[in-house]
Formats: C-alpha cells, structure tokens, sequence
C-alpha cells in the first residue's frame, strides 16, 4: 500500500477487511435498536473455578459464560492450546461436561467424528433420538486461522453442526508469544519482533469470520467477553443453527499484550470502543454490527496499554488508524448508515473513576 | 502343509465361495462389521476401499455417517472423536495418506480408541512409486498400534472381523491395521468365502461400547495433559495392553476358526519341522516362498518357510520355538531400515528375537517384481556360505549386494 511510510514501507500490503460478501444483506433492524434478548445467566457454574489461566486472560470469561448458554449437554472438543494447557492437567479438570484433546490442527476434524457419531448413534437407538447435544471447539486462533485452518474449512464444507469458537488472543501463546495468522500490524511476538529495521508483525489480521461466512455457514458472528450479554446471546444463536457456526471472539492474554491483570476487560472494551474490534453477525447472510459505536475512541487509546505496541512511532500508530478507519469505513458503507461513529479524540481512553 | 493348519473342521457358519480383489473384500468385511461412522481420503491402492463403503452407505445397505473429509489428518482425527464418542469406525490408508495421518496415530493408543484402519500397503516417496512394499506399515511399530499383515483377500476379509472383536475387547482398547499388498492382494480378483448371513459376523464380533466415551451423563475429560507426573504410569498401560493383547488375537483367531473355518495364528510355519533353512517373510509372497522351499526340499535341503502375520504385539514366544531350531534364518523384508544395524525392519527384530545372526534380505522394494527362482537362488546362496548373517543382501536389485 503506498499510503504505508517510515519502517513498514515496503513490507506490509493492507488488505480492506470485506464484511459484506456477495448476497449478503443488510439486517432489516436498524443496528442501534438492537436488544439483547432479557434473559437471567444460569446460576450453574459448567466450567469450575481453580484452572491454572493467567491473571487477566479473559478465555475463562468465554469459557465459563459458554456453558452457562449452552448448559450441560454440550461436548468441548479442545484443540492444542492455552484452554487446553491450563484448565485440564490431569488428575483435574475444570470442566464438568464431556471435553476431549487430539491435537492442535484438528479441532474441526475431531467434532466432525462426535457430530456423525451422534447422527449415527441417534438413528441406531443408542443415544435418544430427541437428545439436543452440542458440539463445540473450543480453539485458538493459531488452531484455527492456521495449522487447524482445512480441518476447519473441512468441517464447514460438510455443514457439521458445530459450534466453532475460536478464543483470539492473536498470537500462539501457550509457546510463549509467537506471531500467528491473527497477529496485528506492528504488535512485538517473538517470532516478529519489533527490531530496528521492522517494527513487529507486518502483516494484519486474517478475516476468519468472512472467510467463515464465505463458505455459507447459516450463522457467524464475532463477540467481545467485555460485552457479555452480547456474547452469551450469540453463542445461543450459535446453538440453535442448523448447521455450522463460527464465534470469532477477541480474548485479551497477559504475558502476550503485556498489560496489567486489572485491563484484562478494559482493553477488550477499548478494542471495541476505538473500531479495532466490531462485534457484529451475519445469520443466514444477514448481516448486523451488534455494538453499535456511536463515537469512536482512537486506536491508540487501545494500543497504549499494551507492551507490544509500544515500540510503534506516532507515524506508525497512524497506519494502524487508518486500517482502522478504512474497514470501519466499509462496515458503515455496507451498512448504509453510520454505525460505527467518528473518531473524537476528545474522550478519555479510561473515563476517570475507571 | 497349508496356511491353515490350525483350522478345524468343523465349519458352524454357511457360506459362499465369491470372488472379490482385495479392496473389495476388505470393504466387504467392513460392511458386515457395521461401523458407525466412516472417514476416508483417497489414495491409491486402497481407494476403491474407500469407494465401496461410500456405495454401500449411498446405497442404504450400511448404515452408516460418511464423512469425506479433506485430508487424511482429517480422516484419522474424525475416526478419533467418533469412536471417542462411542461409535464404531473405520479408516483406510495408505503411503502418504499414513504420513499425514502420522500426528494422531499414536493419539489413538493413548486415548485407547479401538479404532480399525485398513492399508493396502505402497512405498514411501520419494521418487513418488503408488505401488506396494511395507515401508508405510513398518513406520508405524513404534506406536502401539495392534499390526497385522495379511496375505490374501481372504484373510484381509477375515482378519478385519477379527479386528474389531479384538479392538473393543475390554482387556485391550487398541487402535488395530490390517494391512495387505498394495496391487499384488488389493488389485487382484482373488477367491473367497463370505458368510450367507451377514449377522453371523456381528454375533461374532457385536459392538462392545466398553471403553471411555464422550457421554453427557457421565462427563469425562479425554486426553488432559499428562505431566511428568503421570504421563508414563498413563502410556504404560497401553504398553501393558498391547503386550497382553497377544492373548486375545490368539483368542479370537481360534474362535474365529471354529466359527467361520478358518485361523491362522499368530505366525504361519511351512515344513518347518526339522529345517536347516528357514526363509521368513510377509504378505502375498509367501507362496512363491513356499514354492521355493519345495524346490529346495525336492533337491534335498531341509528348507521351511515362515510367515509373520501379527508383528505388533510382537510374538516373541512363539518364534523362538518355530525358529529356535532352525540353524539359518533368511529374512526377506520388503522395505527398507534405512541406516539400520541392518537394513530390514523385521531382520532386526527377528536376530533380537533369537540372539544370533541372520540373513538380511531385501526384496520387492517399489513392488519390484520377484519370482519363486530368485527366492530359490538367494536361500542356496544363504545355505552354501556364498552369503554370511548380518549383511545387507537384495533380490532383484540391479547392481545390487
Ligand atoms: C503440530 C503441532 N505443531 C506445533 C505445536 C506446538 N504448539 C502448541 S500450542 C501452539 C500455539 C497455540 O496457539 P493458539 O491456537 O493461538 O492458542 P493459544 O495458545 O494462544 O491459546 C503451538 C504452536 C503443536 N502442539 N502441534
């Protein structure tokens, strides 16, 4: 992209991240009158407290408000990962519903065995016929944008009724911060470090939920675990698809960010609140932004908390903005109407009290 | 004198003499065995496994969830959570195909799956060669998968019904291949005799559901990770289990017998009894082998032949007392140990077996072709010191030791 100056010229092309994939429709509600559907959280807790996460992930609050939606008869299929590592070391488990490892590429492919296993099992009298069971993974990005991407694709393809998660916390961190397909622009990992001569990751964040909805699945969404009840909705959403569904939710990662504990859900809510991060669904091709924003905050505002951005120029920071206004650009146009609002730069980052 | 020397007489079951190729007879046996779900990739030799079950499931005559993934890692990591779940599976690969698979090979003996893979067997690449020799097959030993290697349509067809019952018997729990040559056994018609009444197979081998599922009422986790803490005292048991599974194969081979006919044990003596010269080897060339020895029983050498039939859980037992005897042991592998003390896999494990040296063949490397003289010529080079123990000798090689 020419527009691209100082030390990621040359190295980087931004590629405009399209929502609105051929005949697809606008959502006939208009997104600021979006209610969430009232209702109370279980009060049954299906993901148990004591895992080994690190203070501040915020995959926990996915995982714990998962189950709350989808309540017990639901099967975790848990690719390689810091879900994984942190909350199943044998002899304990923090999960009271059937979970299963394999691998790290294959999440799709495992739940695409329990999906017909169930299909089988059901016509053959084992399990009753009239049993409503979830399937879901529960991956990473790096499970899913990347190594677990064809298994996932596969799986889709097929139209598995699954719910597909895939918690992103951009980047592999159960091995310690490597860049992954859903890296930023410009973030530090340790396999893109921000040197003299490149500034961090030069490449931008891969569009799992087009790429999802591309293939036709009746629902896809993205979430936010700091807008919980948006989050939770979505996955009861998910569940009553008939066939696939992808969650692409955002998930804020200590070590690999570099923040402190206490912003686990404040960065979220900054991602957000400056258009880095949209929540929106697209059920069976109808597209709607969930949050609507009305004014923007900037990026920065997001980036500023965060270790691995701090290397970046005000220059560079720039790029980022003008990522960012590109797509919330394209968001609004497709939407017709301004949903995610202007960026002013009088509001606070952190509202004061906060 | 035949393979099947342990087979009673008595025959409980009716049959009928067909003819099928290999493949057709391993999706046959399949069929009959009544899997509940199916995930497949082609590759040759055994795609038309692959596009039989499909048939018989677009047909209605199995009943069964088809799942025509996208890769073979996809394949064995769908058979994985369906039989996780509790259904009864099927894969078949081969070659490459097992190479992609190769990450979750050794995930389904440590979850326990009693999973059931076919292989028609064919070379690794490179240079890429589709036919059949046993270098797939034999990468898979370390794993803890139960291996058969099977010489004929017929016994593919009954060795996969055997499978099955030994696979979800509760004392072992074990991922189990039968495989058998790529083109030689998979591509050739070959006659066999299959059950009248295909219910007769699942009494044999009915669906146990006895290992660890995946069951909303009883929530598990399957496969958390195994710290140094435990991880060892957890695999020992699949190490235990294989170990112990040599008793259930020899089980279940009998009952087989009595049953449907036909056993074959672990391992399969020809004119072993008083031999001086014993050529082992496996697969569909085990009759040219035979015809060898007769060659060189009729020209007055006291030859036999043996042929290994189950090699994982390894009989140890049992071929030191066919072969203790035997004064020079001639291995004929057909793949390769590359860089190895020598240069077959079984030719290792045998002189493990028996403490003392022998005679490291390699043949049918790439499916090269052979002929029973070329057998003939290489055990009388054996029998006369022309060839010593602990070499790397060929049949069929060009230029080759
Ligand atoms: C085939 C394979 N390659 C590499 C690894 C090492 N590995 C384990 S977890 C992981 C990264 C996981 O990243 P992600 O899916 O984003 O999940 P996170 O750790 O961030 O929760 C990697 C590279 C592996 N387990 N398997």
């Amino acid at each position: 992209m020419s527009e691209v100056k100082g030390r990621f010229a040359g190295k980087v092309y931004i590629r405009r991240t399209q929502v609105l994939l051929p005949g697809m429709k606008v959502a006939e509600e208009p997104e600021g009158q979006y209610e969430f559907v009232n209702f109370e959280l279980p009060q049954e807790e299906y993901f148990l407290p004591g895992h080994g996460l690190c203070a501040g992930c915020t995959i926990g609050v996915i995982a714990r408000h998962m189950l709350k939606a989808l309540g017990p008869d639901t099967i975790i299929v848990n690719p390689t990962g810091c879900a994984e590592v942190s909350t199943v070391v044998y002899p304990r488990t923090n999960w009271a519903v059937p979970w299963i490892h394999v691998a790290f590429g294959n999440g799709g492919s495992v739940a695409s065995g329990i999906e017909a296993a169930i299909k089988a099992l059901k016509r053959r009298g084992v399990i009753d016929p009239n049993r409503k069971i979830n399937v879901v993974v529960f991956a990473g990005d790096g499970g899913t944008a990347d190594i677990g991407f064809q298994a996932l694709s596969g799986m889709m393809e097929r139209g598995h009724k699954v719910i597909y998660v895939m918690y992103d916390n951009e980047g592999y961190m159960n091995t310690g911060i490597q860049r992954s397909g859903t890296t930023p622009l410009g973030a530090s990992a340790t396999t893109s470090p921000a040197g003299k001569k490149v500034p961090g990751n030069t490449t931008h964040k891969k569009p799992m939920a087009a790429i999802a909805a591309a293939h036709g699945i009746p629902y896809v969404a993205t979430a936010n675990p700091a807008y919980v009840h948006d989050m939770v909705y979505k996955f009861k959403k998910a569940a009553e698809a008939e066939g696939p569904a992808f969650l692409h939710i955002i998930q804020s990662c200590t070590p690999g960010w570099r923040f402190e504990p206490k912003y686990g859900i404040r960065i979220l809510e900054l991602a957000t609140e400056t258009g880095y991060w949209v929540n929106y669904e697209i059920d069976h091709g109808e597209f709607r932004v969930t949050v609507p924003v009305p004014r923007r905050k900037p990026v920065k505002c997001f980036l500023q908390l965060q270790g691995r951005f701090k290397h970046l120029t005000p220059e560079e920071v720039e790029t980022i903005q003008a990522i960012i206004d590109r797509d919330v650009e394209a968001i609004n146009k497709a939407v017709g109407r301004e949903v995610i609002g202007p960026v002013d730069p009088s509001l606070p980052c952190i509202p004061a009290g906060k | 004198m035949t393979a099947q020397v342990l087979a009673p007489k008595e025959r409980k079951v009716a049959q009928r003499r067909i003819a099928l190729t290999g493949n057709h007879a391993v999706a046959l046996a399949v069929k009959m065995c009544r899997p509940e779900v199916i995930a497949a990739y082609p590759i040759t030799p055994q795609t038309p496994v692959v596009e039989r079950l499909a048939e018989y499931v677009n047909n209605g005559e199995l009943d069964a969830e088809y799942i025509p993934v996208e890769s073979e890692h996809s394949a064995m990591s769908a058979v994985i959570g369906a039989s996780a779940m509790g259904a009864r599976t099927f894969t078949e690969t081969a070659s490459q195909g097992l190479g992609h698979m190769y990450e979750n090979l050794p995930i389904a003996v440590g979850l326990r799956l009693p999973i059931v893979m076919g292989m028609a067997v064919r070379t690794y690449s490179a240079p890429i060669n589709v036919w059949g020799d046993y270098s797939d097959v034999m990468s898979m030993r370390e794993l803890g998968w139960i291996i058969y290697l099977t010489q004929t349509a017929q016994e593919a067809f009954d060795t996969v019904i055997q499978a099955y019952r030994v696979a979800e018997d509760s004392r072992v729990h074990l991922p189990v291949v039968v495989a058998y040559d790529g083109f030689w056994t998979s591509h050739v018609l070959q006659p066999l005799e299959v059950p009248e009444d295909e219910e007769e197979v699942m009494r044999f081998a009915p669906i146990t559901r006895s290992w660890v599922k995946l069951d909303v009422d009883r929530p598990v986790s399957i496969g958390a990770v195994g710290t140094p803490e435990w991880y060892w005292e957890i695999r020992w048991q699949a190490v235990e289990a294989l170990r112990g599974s040599i008793k259930v194969i020899e089980e279940v081979d009998e009952e087989f017998g009595k049953v449907f006919g036909r056993s074959y044990g672990l391992a399969v003596p020809y004119r072993l009894e008083n031999a001086e010269l014993a050529i082992v080897t496996y697969g569909s060339i085990f009759g040219l082998v035979k015809k060898a020895v007769d060659r060189l029983r009729a020209e007055g050498v006291r030859a036999g032949a043996l042929r290994l039939r189950v090699i994982r859980p390894w009989p140890r037992d049992l071929l030191r007392k066919l072969l203790g005897h035997v004064d020079k042991v001639v291995v004929i592998d057909r793949a390769i140990n590359h860089g190895g003390p020598l240069y077959g896999p079984m030719a290792v494990e045998l002189e493990a077996t028996l403490a003392r040296p022998v005679y490291n063949v390699l043949a049918t490397v790439g499916m090269r072709a052979i002929d029973t003289d070329m057998i003939y010529e290489g055990a009388l080079k054996a029998y006369r010191g022309q060839w010593v123990p602990d070499e790397v000798y060929t049949i069929g090689l060009r230029g080759g030791p």
